[in-house]
């Protein structure tokens, strides 16, 4: 069967890749993440497209190399509570009020009432020492950011990585927040033509 | 000769990823404004690559009446 040729975007991948070992190495890179959090909702919010996932999510082409390419999924169904509404938009704030709660502690540390943790916090719950990663250099808040927002990223890593072994390559893209919103964002400007479409095909 | 058989997009629960956009062989399917994937019947050859990537599950390839 005939291959869909490749294009540079392609290959945003190793953008994804190369953005979690960084934050091995130096936390400050986990703000190269906000590219991964603006661009998807402009895209969204000025273009009424989702064409961020479409083609250049590299989130999404890593799982599918992981999955597919290296056949590491199990590829079956997701269960079918996963991809209901309740559970999409659920997971959705849920994801919100911790993003919330990341920036809430960025501000204790920056008013001073709590001191910069070098901690990666998984799954929201386990805290990992995470000290090699800064020398310093930058203010307690700035730093906290960076550890907070890395902890977001490689979680949600986390959980698309499990659920790419137990589902499809990429069941995560069903709960995806930045899909969610990003899909929701599109149903709401573009909802004349949904409408049209809807009534056409009736 | 065109084949028959056809994917169907369960469009309330398509999360508009485009996966299967990016298996389909013959660009026959397509997101509609972000939102759900739509088939473009007279070109779908049934082949079900896009059924196999679909994350959510939501392409069923059948029989088109
Ligand atoms: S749903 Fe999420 S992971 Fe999937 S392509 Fe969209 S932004 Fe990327
Ligand atoms: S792969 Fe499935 S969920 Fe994703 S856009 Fe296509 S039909 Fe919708
Ligand atoms: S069944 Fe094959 S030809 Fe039809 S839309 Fe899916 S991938 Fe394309």
């Amino acid at each position: 069967m005939k291959k869909q040729k490749k294009h540079w975007n392609d290959y945003l991948y190793i953008f994804s890749a190369a953005y979690l070992i960084l934050g091995f190495f130096n936390i400050l890179f986990a703000y190269l993440g906000l590219i991964c959090f603006f661009t998807p909702l402009a895209v969204a919010v000025i273009g009424g497209s989702k064409a961020y996932c479409n083609r250049y999510c590299g989130r999404g082409q890593l799982f599918s190399i992981l999955g597919d390419k290296l056949g590491l999924s199990a590829k079956k169904d997701v269960p079918k509570f996963i991809k209901s509404k309740y559970f999409r938009y659920g997971f959705l704030i849920f994801f919100l009020v911790m993003f919330i709660n990341m920036l809430f502690n960025t501000y204790l540390v920056f008013s001073g009432a709590r001191d910069m943790k070098e901690v990666v916090t998984l799954l929201w719950t386990f805290k990992a020492p995470w000290k090699w990663a800064y020398s310093g250099g930058a203010a307690p808040a700035v730093a906290q950011f960076a550890f907070g927002f890395y902890s977001i990223m490689l979680t949600s890593t986390i959980l698309g990585i499990i659920t790419m072994l137990l589902f499809k390559p990429r069941s995560w893209c069903v709960y995806c927040p930045m899909g969610t919103m990003t899909q929701t964002v599109c149903a709401i400007r573009n909802r004349g033509k949904i409408k049209a479409y809807e009534e056409n095909s009736k | 000769m065109a084949s028959k058989r056809k994917a169907f997009v369960d469009k309330k629960h398509c999360v508009s990823c485009g996966c299967c956009v990016k298996v389909c062989p013959i660009s026959a399917i397509s997101i509609y404004c972000g939102v759900f994937a739509v088939v473009e019947s007279q070109k779908c050859v049934g082949c079900g690559m896009c059924a196999k990537a679909c994350p959510a599950s939501v392409i069923e390839i059948k029989e088109a009446q």
